[in-house]
């Protein structure tokens, strides 16, 4: 690998990042930067090696080749491709979500956002000695567990719903419920896996207001997945666009919305109509995006 | 442990070919029981535990239905009584399948993960249970139905010896299975078997009668676990109550070895688990030889989950 | 079950004919599997084996499924009928809504509490003395000591999701760790107690340590395997464990020291009182049964602690889990020793209390139980647990008292043979008619406002 890279404002750098699965290589040679403070948008079409390349920066699947650096703003740095899959959330501070929402089901919208805070209340308990004997240090780490949960209970506007199994949620809801749990585990990065899949636009306007009091509210940066590109082109910052596990765009939304080659992924047209398509379509882009 | 310094049997060519020999036979048997295994497994998800004992159960079928031939019907040909005793226990058997399934398990389709495999072990202490109680629980001895063989060589005083009912054996699974791997590869059924194995809910949309492909699946596999009960009977010539575990265990242990879900997989894994069995017990001890079973099962799933066979399946996240 | 053996006609038409023609079917199908288990019996002969025709038998079998297969089915029309004009029901525990469920259980716990408390005085009271008594006391410490590995299998199973079908080596683990600890270094039984947990939870972590990144049914049967290794080990390794033949007197337990002899130093003249060999019983139950409630708070206590939150969540999803930093490993292994524990536990009461052990103590069968108790139970539920540990042992040991039949089916009738072939057809049977179980909902482990009962519907039963 070459030299540690200079991470001056960036969050995570990807570097070189190339994911096969036998012969098929699903992320090929991608580099890019999260900057610290921005909502970073991965977008292309299906099949492009979007929720690849979530899984190697979450240590889901450990990468063929590439570095993934995070780095925290007192200056450490994690190489996540060699961290074990819980560490990239425990010591690294990487959050995330699933494109089919993974909740606990069976346990109370409450209890989601306490087991996301695992670590710190583990830590309280004792590793469950003290806890068991009942300690009173426990118990004031586990009043404010709860205080943090109704915090963002109220932010996504579940307060009323706290004692409800997560299953019952409306589908809306479960979507936000997995963003807030993802974040009582106190991320400097989220990864946001399709998030507005399935909202309508007016859950859909609630999800951008969210992620935008996280990207201000919070130390904390984003980077999502997305197909709505009302969401995408409306809140980023920056995005990159992949293509067969390959990047061929980077830059701002308006940038991106403009370059050929975008176009022609997501229309598929030969390089040599783009220019044409270009100037009828360019801003057609925004709706014609294919739903997952 | 080493106790067959002691015998005088180690790195002698003679008693490894007759090992070789020992270990093909024991094998094709595992090979036969660990099909059922491995087709219920692929179609349905569960691990049939009764299955052993279904095994153990046709054996039972086959020493009274021997019986009856050849002491009350008076049949003198053993070769015609054999064939007799295995069509009638492979139908029999089938029906002990399909009862099973019919009753404990397809209830319980589609429901929590867990109650099939309880619901099997159920069965499986129903089964021993009841031939326990109907036929008493002692070792039942046969009387010797094929008997002699073929001397292949001999040095220092050491015979190799290929008995006829080791070459039955061997003889009798590889003409069942190449039956089998006909059905599976070439006809209707083994089409909707296949596609149910892929996909249930999509098979069922393309008008695949689900139920009936299962049904059918754990009939297929108790007849072919009948044969192993007959030849097992043959070629032990003692049948217990008790005798369905372990042999299921390992034959579990063959689907799992040659990778669950694939047909040529178990019967690779029961050769392998016989040749292993065979040896470990030869060389080196007689006591640990279901050790040496069991302790390749854990080693297989912690090392190669997929087994030999099998496909590796990546985790879906 | 309702749809008939064959679905060979659609409902309606000549609905009593289809009856008895699916129960005919039943029948024919019996018929077929009673040839030839049934029908001829083999006995050991003066030339190999002699064959008994009973085809009397056979015949009353058929005869016997068909009445009760046509009985089944006109009870389930006239039900359906019934059904048609009524509402659907919540179906529940029992029928009723998870919250009643909740209030019906606590009842039941404090209850079953209560029950065990008093049980041997009134199992006294009843049988007129505290030896006419001892049946029941035995039986109770029986029933305890399922109780008390139905917890710890919960903890493992029900709570945290892994499915281990060789629970019985830990038994095993803590029953000879006691046996060896106590004939060859003399230790007392209370020091031998914890040091048995402990080595069971520590066989536990070296057994779990490598198959807990498997999944469902392969964990099962390596968990299997590795019981069965135990007990092979357990069996051939004659020079430390006495082989077959077991571990023979094993010193009895003590109260606190004071053994429970008639001499001047025992407990009875200690404590003033008459000599009565059924003090030292009594005191095994009042240990069993405070072993099974040491289990049950600490079980109760955990799952309110983020380790029990974590195993429960690990039960639910595990990638969400390893996605919030949970390291499932360490969580899964705590699960997994932690119950191993209790079964070590568990098993050295079992060797002081029997004095004697030997392997085929602890086959695969105990195993099956113990599963079978939690299942049934209800995963997670620990009411669920002590009613089907209830069930399980005490049930089966009720057929000891049916010598009633022996009048109606001659006298070589013996009712404690059909023990484990009932225990079987109602294994099937619990889980065709309620396959989560006696209660399967959930009590969440904390709330802001009043607890609320998650229906079983949501609950997930863990994949490894």
């Amino acid at each position: 690998m070459g030299p540690v890279p200079d991470m001056d404002g960036v969050v995570l750098a990807v570097e070189h990042l190339t994911m096969r699965f036998g012969g098929l290589t699903a992320v090929g040679d991608l580099s890019f930067d999260v900057r610290r403070g921005d909502i970073t948008a991965l977008i292309g079409p299906n099949g492009a090696g979007k929720t690849t390349v979530f899984n190697c920066i979450t240590g889901f699947y450990k990468p063929t080749e590439g570095r993934l650096t995070l780095a925290h703003a007192d200056g450490s740095r994690h190489l996540l491709e060699r961290l074990p899959n819980h560490a990239v959330n425990r010591t690294a501070r990487v959050a995330r979500t699933f494109q089919n929402i993974r909740l606990f089901q069976g346990m109370t919208v409450l209890e989601n956002l306490l087991v996301a805070q695992h670590a710190p209340l583990m830590r309280a308990s004792g590793l469950s000695v003290l806890g068991l004997l009942g300690a009173g240090s426990y118990r004031r780490a586990e009043a404010a567990a709860i205080e943090r949960a109704k915090e963002w209970l109220g932010r996504i506007d579940l307060m009323g719903r706290a004692d409800d199994p997560a299953g019952d949620l409306p589908y809306g809801a479960q979507r936000r419920l997995e963003i807030a749990r993802a974040m009582c585990t106190d991320p400097v990065l989220l990864c946001l896996d399709e998030p507005a899949a399935g909202l309508n636009p007016r859950e859909s306007g609630e999800l951008n207001a969210l992620l935008r009091h996280i990207r201000d509210a919070h130390d904390t940066s984003v980077l999502l997945i997305e197909h709505d590109m009302s969401v995408v082109m409306e809140i980023s910052d920056h995005v990159v666009v992949l293509d067969y596990g390959v990047k061929i765009a980077d830059g701002t939304p308006g940038e991106v919305r403009a370059d050929p080659r975008v176009i022609a992924a997501y229309l598929g047209v030969e390089d040599e109509e783009v220019a044409e398509v270009d100037a009828e379509v360019g801003l057609a882009v925004t709706h014609l995006e294919p739903q997952a | 442990m080493i106790r067959g310094a002691a015998i005088g049997t180690d790195a002698r060519m003679d008693v490894f070919v007759q090992q070789l020999i020992n270990g093909l036979t024991l094998g094709s048997i595992y090979g036969l029981i660990a099909i059922g295994y491995t087709m219920v497994f692929g179609i349905i998800g569960m691990v049939n535990f009764a299955h052993g004992d279904v095994f153990m159960v046709s054996s039972f079928i086959a020493l009274i239905l021997f019986l009856i031939l050849t002491t009350w019907l008076g049949i003198s040909s053993i070769a015609l009584a054999l064939l007799i005793v295995l069509v009638l226990a492979m139908a029999l058997t089938a029906l002990w399948g399909w009862a099973i399934e019919r009753i404990a398990y397809r209830p319980l389709r589609g429901s929590f993960r867990l109650a099939p495999l309880i619901s099997a072990i159920g069965v499986s202490i129903f089964l021993s249970n009841f031939v326990q109680v109907a036929q008493g629980a002692r070792n039942k001895p046969t009387p010797p139905m094929l008997s002699g063989g073929i001397t292949l060589f001999e040095t220092d005083g050491y015979a190799v010896f290929l008995s006829y009912k080791q070459c039955l054996i061997m003889g009798v699974t590889v003409v069942l299975l190449t039956g089998f791997w006909y059905l599976v590869q070439r006809t209707p059924f083994g089409r909707a078997q296949r596609a149910c194995e892929q996909d249930r809910k999509m098979a069922a949309l393309l008008g695949i009668d689900v139920d009936r492909t299962i049904s059918l699946t754990f009939v297929l596999g108790a007849a072919l676990a009948a044969v192993a009960g007959v030849l097992y009977l043959l070629y032990y010539g003692v049948v217990s109550f008790s005798d369905g575990f372990v042999p299921g265990v390992k034959a579990f242990t063959a689907a799992v070895l040659g990778g669950i879900g694939s047909l040529p997989g178990a019967v690779l894994g029961g050769l392998i688990i016989g040749l292993i069995e065979t040896f470990w017990s030869a060389y080196f001890s007689i006591e640990y030889k279901d050790v040496a079973a069991f302790s390749i099962l854990a080693i297989v799933l912690i090392f190669m989950p997929s087994g030999i066979l099998g496909r590796a399946d990546i985790e879906k996240v | 079950m309702a749809g008939g053996l064959m679905n060979t006609k659609p409902p309606g038409g000549s609905a009593l004919a289809d009856v008895v023609r699916d129960a005919g079917l039943y029948a024919l199908v019996a018929f077929g599997l009673c040839v030839p288990l049934i029908s001829y019996r083999t006995d050991p002969g003066p030339a190999g084996l002699d064959l008994t025709p009973r085809w009397p038998l056979v015949a009353g079998l058929c005869a016997a499924i068909f009445v009760v297969r046509l009985l089944q089915r006109l009870v389930l029309m006239r039900r359906d009928a019934r059904r048609a004009s009524a509402p659907a029901q919540t179906d529940e525990t029992l029928g009723l809504a998870p919250d009643a469920a909740i209030k019906l259980s606590t009842l039941a716990l404090w209850a079953f509490i209560g029950l065990a408390l008093t049980l041997p005085f009134v199992a006294a009271l009843a049988s007129g003395g505290l030896g006419e008594a001892r049946y029941w006391i035995d039986l109770g410490i029986l029933i305890l000591t399922y109780v008390m590995l139905g917890w710890g299998l919960n903890i493992v199973v029900g709570l945290a999701g892994l499915l281990d079908l060789g629970y019985v080596a830990f038994y095993a683990v803590g029953a000879y760790s006691y046996a060896l600890l106590a004939t060859t270094f003399g230790l007392s039984f209370w020091i031998c107690l914890p040091l048995a947990g402990l080595f069971a939870a520590l066989w536990g972590m070296l057994l779990g340590f490598p198959v807990l990144r498997l999944r469902g049914d392969y964990l099962a049967i390596v968990t299997l395997a590795f019981g069965e290794i135990i007990r092979l080990v357990l069996i051939n390794w004659v020079d430390v464990t006495g082989g077959g033949a077991g571990i023979s007197s094993i010193p009895r337990a003590t109260f606190f020291g004071i053994p429970f002899t008639a001499g001047e130093e025992g407990f009875a003249a200690r404590f003033g009182l008459t000599f009565d060999s059924m003090h030292r019983v009594v005191f095994l139950y009042y240990v069993i049964l405070a072993l099974a409630l040491i289990t049950n708070l600490v079980t109760l206590r955990l799952r309110r602690l983020p380790i029990g939150r974590a195993w429960e969540a690990l039960r639910e999803d595990e990638i969400a889990c390893r996605s919030l930093g949970i390291n499932t490993t360490t969580t899964k292994l705590t699960a997994f020793a932690l119950g191993a524990a209790f079964g070590g536990v568990a098993g050295s009461f079992f060797a002081v209390r029997q004095g004697f052990i030997s392997p085929e103590s602890f086959n695969f069968l105990e195993s099956a139980i113990i599963l079978a108790i939690v299942v049934l139970g209800g995963m997670g539920s620990q009411v669920g647990v002590a009613i089907a540990a209830i069930a399980m042992v005490g049930g089966p040991e009720m057929l000891r008292n049916l010598g009633f039949l022996k009048a109606v089916f001659g006298e070589g009738f013996d009712p404690n043979e059909y023990r484990l072939l009932l225990f079987g057809l109602a294994m099937v049977a619990m889980m065709v008619w309620r396959p989560r179980g006696l209660i399967s909902v959930r009590v969440p482990s904390v709330a802001l406002g009043k607890r609320r009962a998650i229906s079983g519907a949501h609950v997930s039963e863990g994949h490894g």
